[in-house]
């Protein structure tokens, strides 16, 4: 038991905090993504600690699936940021409001 | 006293009294409105006035059975059952006893000569809104449901001729439609006689539930007399807003259906519609308005004597009313000019007699008088319709005068109308208004009984002044006619004229059929008062004997008499005498004619008080204020518009397009969510 | 095929619609161009003439004797949770099924050349409308009963947004959403009577009735709460609320009535006759046949409050019926009156009232639509309903300006007439529980007579005074059949009542029975207390004796 499991947790709530903050106050659409991606980091960071301290495979496994998403969420996203910059020349969040009343 | 087990027989032969009158309307019913072609004209005579001729001749028949002294008192036709839902049952069947027995009789005979006057009446009618044979399909229409009135065995039979007679008379009134006024008048009397019925099926439905409280639930009215007595005594208690008064059941009853009397018999306050309703053809006036249907409520007084008779309360409110209203009508009928509305006047007034006669608990002396007046009632009419035709539809007697030279046959006719209602003898109407002063004169129960027959003699004075007011402006006198015009006044059509003969003969004579007992021992002719002996077995009161002696009851009548001599010698005076009198009355007592002349403002006031506020307040108040302004307006569309305003000005601006409040929205209910269960 | 007769006459006309947009589809696939407009015309009237000659077959077989359903058929649908299809018929839904089948076949034809486009899209909605009303009217499953009072809504939208007047899409939009509210707050309480039931008997059961082949205890056995200490927290009060606000927005009772008039107005006449002979007499329908057995001690309760707004439909729509401008809002109107009557008739809980209210069901539906049908006629000629555009009307069309006066008097309640019958039998069995409210209520044929004899004086008497009437042609054969169709039964219910009396006399006894015996601790109603007449309105609400069969007949 090298890292005690307190540890491990507060690090991950602490990245995963970051990464809400970057997603909500950030104009910049790639920063946004880059967020999004440490927080699922974070939470990956939680189920292997969990994982590690209770001796339950299952939790890694689960990571190999997050990974998983991540990346192909992150294909997507980075698609619709391409689309959008050829179509607006910005990648700024406050410029992609047609949706308001 | 009332006749209800013994003697009674079944018998299929009464429908057809009313049904062949409906056989003959529902024909013309079929040729107006099917056929391209209506029935030519001889084929409506025919019809028509056959088939009121085949039911007078059935009626004989029937009549002529109920005299024989073996057979039954009371027969009844039983078709079917008409209405018929948990307790309540009622049988479409017929019922000839005495009473129903002198109705059908006159209906029908006076229904027939009216019939076949109106042959020539209504002939040279060249507006275009005639119908020949739609005036007699209506005619045919209101027979039966007159018969049906009269010969219905229950309460509710008797309701649907009630309403079936107030339709023909709109129909009837309204004939010429293409005049709004026509049509108003119409309309105005099916409305008010509308709001009386308000009183009859209120009295059907406390008389039914009390009687199905003893377990009698019926609306038939031989199983009504016959329980009535379990419920004669009944109290009912007001409730607080109302006075908390107690009221006798009967008493109760008998006004709610006296209510429906008014409307239909034109008593105060009530009777605003008969004037009117002079609009409509003559012969109409002189069926509906003289004859029957006005004659329906002092027929439903005396089938229920019974109910009456255990009401003194209301029947002393009867007995007022139709002497309040006898006087108040007969004074209006002192200033009119029109022909008609003269004898419209004298009609409520008379019926005032008859119910002063009812309320008194004289109700044969009321069916007697029901019965002279149909006669001498219809005669008048029908000869004004006579005098109308030969001045070629001129109704103002301003504009007549000295017509006894150019119309001979019809003054004479028109005269003995005349003196049959001052009751002069010894025509009809001398002993059947005798018969009416003398039952108020001994009816010891109503309260100011004296007072009562002081109103009917002040009333006799007045009829007979207005009446030969009439007859001498019509008939006598300087001519106001212009010389030419005279020339083309001529006799009418024999059919015009010979029901006026008919009738006359009729109201001479038919006073002999209730001859009262005095004049019989005169004449030495034991029971002379046929009819009240024919009517006493299903009477309240049997024959009512009213307890003065024949000197006094000559009394009386002398003093009748000489009431109805002293409004003659008045009216000779002041119109054949002296022609210039009556002008000078006006101007001094112009405020008190013009009252008068106007009848009292009645019916100003009837538009003021009532007609107007209730349009008004239905119009401003509840439909735009209330109905358009509060419950669509604020209520419905107000939510709409509440909805709309809180969704555009509210929710609206959460929709801020914007990603990230979003995101710290959706982190924010997350945060919450997890809060909440780790609690 | 007789014992699925019921489901034969309720989905005939669906049937028949699909079929013909089927046909229309095929022919058009292989481009055989399209089936026209009067091949559809007569083939909708086939299908709606064949129905209610079927619903004569369900008539004629009718036992007047039995207390129960009959035609009945069940076919579990959800097993699992209790929703099956389930159909059956007694007095009362018989008699409005009827009437039902019997003019719709009329309102096809009145409407032969009023519409001009999408006539087939228009024949296919009434053909889906009728089903729906059937449908409605023999469902005895709650779930299956939602589906069709549902249902009925859509094509009756279309209706009126499509082929109505000028306000048409305000007129059907506010109807559809006023009547969907309503029902939202019955789907509610359906669902409480559902756990309920399902808190008594462990099952989940929605049929109405035991059906065959099902165990399981039917609803109306449930026993909805009512104890508690005020009346407001009862289950059943809220629950008979909820109901009762759905069916007071059909009715349309006041003050909830405010939809009818537009609707009506803005509607063609097809729609109009249909809407107010039919799709009125759900509300009617649903609390005699929903409310009233499902929640009785509640609607006991609120039998005063149920009285003094139906004396304000009378009194009041008559009073604003008098003031209209427009014929077909001042007949709108008049029907919010006649259906007062029904409410107070319902509620006063003794046979009369009831078989009065229900057989005024039916003859508002043939009074009222006949009166819709005769100002559509009108109006296709002169294009106008305002009374004073009109005027003498009765000289160039006699026999119009007779037959409106015919059923303007079957309206206003003159004997001979239907409308007497159900009137009378109204009042009757109301005084004996409200004598006041009656008495009331009576005032409301004077005022019916005022308001309709006050319009036909304005448009049919009179002189020609406007030019455009004179050249007026009279009713043509097809119109003139219509009308004297529909006066059939107003002369039949009118001269011998018996024969449809008769067939409600055990149906009525037995929903009076139900709320009698789930009763288990009455409610006087405010109104007998003040009443004062401590000797006719004597007894309690429902005594054994007001609840014996009439006699035999």
């Amino acid at each position: 038991m090298l890292v005690p499991l307190e540890h491990v947790i507060a690090l991950s709530a602490v990245i995963f905090g970051i990464g809400v903050v970057g997603a909500v106050t950030r104009r910049n659409l790639i920063v946004i993504l880059m967020s999004i991606e440490l927080m699922l980091n974070a939470v990956n960071l939680a189920l292997v600690g969990f994982s590690r301290a209770w001796a339950n495979p299952v939790g890694q496994v689960f990571v190999l699936m997050v990974i998983t998403v991540a990346a192909a969420e992150v294909a997507v996203g980075l698609g619709i940021v391409l689309s959008l910059f050829r179509n607006r020349d910005s990648v700024d969040i406050e410029e992609v409001s047609l949706l308001k009343w | 006293m009332v006749d209800t087990a013994a003697g009674v027989a079944e018998t299929s032969l009464l429908r057809w009294i009313p049904f062949l009158p409906l056989a003959a309307a529902a024909v013309h019913g079929v040729f107006l409105g099917l056929m391209r072609r209506p029935l030519p004209r001889r084929g409506t005579i025919f019809l028509s006035c056959g088939a009121v001729f085949a039911s007078f001749l059935i009626s004989l028949f029937a009549f002529a059975e109920l005299l024989s002294p073996e057979g039954p008192r009371v027969r009844v036709d039983n078709l079917y059952t008409w209405i018929g839902a948990g307790k309540f049952s009622a049988e479409a069947s017929f019922l000839l006893d005495p009473i129903s027995a002198v109705m059908i009789l006159v209906v029908t005979f006076v229904g027939f000569l009216i019939h076949v006057y109106s042959i020539g009446y209504m002939d040279d009618d060249h507006r275009d809104d005639t119908g020949f044979p739609r005036f007699f399909c209506y005619l045919n229409l209101f027979t039966f449901s007159m018969l049906m009135l009269v010969l219905g065995d229950n309460l509710l039979v008797m309701f649907l001729g009630w309403e079936g007679v107030g339709l023909c008379s709109y129909l009837l009134i309204g004939f010429w439609y293409s005049e709004r006024w026509n049509a108003y008048c119409g309309m105005k009397a099916f409305v008010v006689t509308r709001i009386g019925d308000v009183g009859f099926l209120v009295g059907i439905f406390v008389l039914f539930w009390a009687l199905a409280d003893v377990g009698r639930p019926t609306v038939a009215f031989r199983e009504i007399a016959a329980a009535f007595p379990q419920i004669a005594d009944r109290v009912v208690t007001l409730p607080a807003w109302l006075g908390g008064a107690e009221w006798k059941l009967a008493t109760l009853v008998g006004l709610c259906f006296f209510a429906g009397a008014c409307g239909k018999s034109a008593q105060i306050p009530l009777y605003v519609w008969l004037p009117d309703a002079m609009a409509g053809p003559t012969p109409v006036s002189a069926l509906i308005h003289a004859a029957t249907m006005v004659t329906a409520g002092v027929y439903m007084v005396c089938r229920l004597s019974f109910l009456y008779a255990a009401a003194p309360g209301a029947s002393a409110v009867i007995a007022w009313t139709g002497a309040i209203t006898a006087l108040f009508a007969a004074t209006i009928a002192i200033t009119q000019t029109d022909i008609k509305k003269v004898l419209a006047y004298s009609t409520v007034s008379q019926l005032g007699y008859m119910f002063l006669a009812a309320g008194c608990g004289g109700y044969a002396a009321a069916l007697f008088h029901l019965a002279t007046h149909a006669f001498f009632k219809a005669l008048l009419f029908l000869g004004a319709g006579a005098v109308i035709l030969a001045m070629h539809h001129e109704q103002d007697t301003d504009k007549m005068g000295g017509l006894a030279r150019a119309i001979p046959r019809t003054r004479w006719a028109f005269l003995m109308g005349v003196i049959a209602i001052c009751g002069l003898p010894p025509f009809s109407g001398f002993f059947s208004k005798d018969d009416v002063l003398l039952a108020a004169f001994g009816a010891h129960s109503i309260p100011g009984n004296r007072w009562l027959y002081g109103i009917g003699v002040a009333t006799a004075l007045l009829t007979s002044l207005y009446m030969f007011r009439l007859y001498f402006r019509t008939f006598h006198g300087a001519t106001r006619i212009a010389p030419e015009n005279f020339r083309r006044v001529h006799e009418p059509a024999e059919t015009v004229r010979y029901p006026l003969y008919v009738l006359a003969v009729f109201a001479v004579l038919a006073g002999f059929a209730g001859l009262p007992q005095v004049y019989g021992d005169w004449l030495g002719i034991p029971d002379s008062n046929s009819l009240a002996h024919f009517l006493a077995p299903v009477l309240a009161g049997g024959l009512h004997e009213v307890g003065v002696s024949h000197g006094e009851e000559l009394r009386l009548a002398l003093l009748a008499l000489g009431a109805a001599a002293t409004g003659l010698f008045v009216a000779w005076w002041l119109y054949l005498r002296d022609p210039e009198l009556p002008g000078r009355f006006m101007q001094a007592f112009h405020g008190v004619w013009r009252l008068l002349h106007e009848k009292y403002f009645v019916d100003q006031i009837y538009d003021t008080l009532i007609v107007r506020p209730t349009v008004w307040v239905a119009d401003r108040v509840l439909f735009r204020s209330i109905d358009a302004g509060l419950i669509d307006g604020v209520a419905v569309n107000g939510t709409a518009r509440a909805v709309q305003g809180l969704a555009a000005r509210g929710f609206k601006y959460a929709h801020s397009g914007l990603t990230q409040s979003y995101l710290f929205l959706m982190i924010l209910g997350t945060v919450a969510i997890v809060g909440w269960l780790l609690r | 095929m007789a014992s699925h007769l019921l489901s034969i006459v309720t989905f005939l006309p669906l049937a028949g619609g699909l079929a013909l947009l089927l046909l229309d589809a095929v022919l058009g696939l292989f481009s055989l161009g399209r089936l026209s407009e009067g091949f559809w015309r007569w083939l909708t009237l086939v299908f709606t003439g064949l129905t209610f000659a079927l619903s004569l077959g369900l008539w004629t077989g009718f036992d007047a004797t039995r207390t129960d359903f009959q035609f009945v058929e069940r076919f579990p649908w959800l097993p699992d949770y209790g929703v099956s299809y389930f159909v059956g018929i007694d007095g009362v839904s018989l008699l409005l099924l009827v009437m039902t089948t019997f003019l719709m076949p009329l309102v096809i034809l009145s409407s032969w050349e009023d519409i001009r486009r999408g006539e087939r899209t228009y024949l296919f909605f009434m053909l889906g409308l009728e089903t729906g009303m059937l449908g409605a009217f023999v469902s005895l499953n709650l779930f299956q009963f939602y589906v069709f009072w549902e249902v009925m809504l859509i094509p009756m939208y279309f209706i009126i947004g499509i082929w109505g007047g000028p306000r048409r899409i305000y007129a059907a939009v506010k109807f559809f959403l006023y009547t969907m509210a309503g029902s939202l707050l019955m789907l509610v309480a359906l669902l409480v009577v559902y756990y309920q039931h399902f808190l008594q008997f462990g099952a989940l059961n929605l049929d109405l009735v035991q059906g065959p082949g099902s165990t399981a205890p039917a609803l109306f056995d449930t026993v909805i709460p009512v104890a508690g200490q005020a009346v407001w927290w009862k289950t059943q009060t809220w629950l008979f609320v909820a109901f009762a606000l759905a069916f007071a927005v059909k009715v349309p009772l006041f003050p909830f009535h405010t939809w009818l008039p537009d609707a009506h107005v803005e509607a063609p006449t097809a729609g109009s006759v249909v809407l107010a002979s039919v799709l009125l007499k759900m509300g009617t329908y649903g609390f005699i046949r929903l409310a009233l057995p499902l929640f009785p001690s509640a609607s006991v309760a609120f039998a005063p409050l149920i009285f003094g707004l139906a004396l304000m439909g009378i009194l009041y729509a008559a009073l604003v019926a008098m003031v209209q401008a427009d014929m077909k809002k001042l007949v709108a109107y008049s029907s919010v009156a006649h259906l007062g009557f029904v409410m107070m008739g319902m509620f006063a809980f003794d046979i009369e009232g009831v078989e009065g209210s229900v057989l005024q069901m039916v003859n508002h539906g043939f009074s009222t639509g006949a009166l819709f049908l005769l100002v559509g006629m009108i109006y296709e000629r002169r294009h106008t309903r305002l009374i004073k555009d009109f005027g003498g009307i009765a000289k160039p069309m006699p026999v119009y300006a007779a037959l409106f006066l015919v059923v303007g008097l079957s309206s206003m309640g003159l004997p001979m007439l239907n409308g007497f019958v159900g009137e009378f039998l109204i009042l009757l069995g109301t005084y004996h529980v409200a004598p006041w409210v009656a008495v009331a209520g009576t005032f409301g044929v004077v005022l019916a007579a005022a308001y309709m004899l006050w319009m036909l004086r304005r448009v049919m008497f009179g002189p020609v005074d406007n030019p455009e009437n004179r050249g007026l042609i009279d009713l043509g054969l097809r119109e003139k059949f219509v009308v004297v169709a529909v006066l059939v039964p107003i002369f039949w219910i009118g001269i011998y009542p018996d024969f449809f009396l008769r067939r409600l006399d055990a149906s009525v006894t037995e929903v009076l029975r139900r709320v009698e015996t789930a009763n288990a601790r009455m409610v006087l109603p405010r109104g007998r207390e003040s009443a004062g007449h401590n000797v006719t309105g004597a007894g309690p609400l429902l005594s054994p004796v007001a609840l014996e069969l009439g006699s035999p007949r």
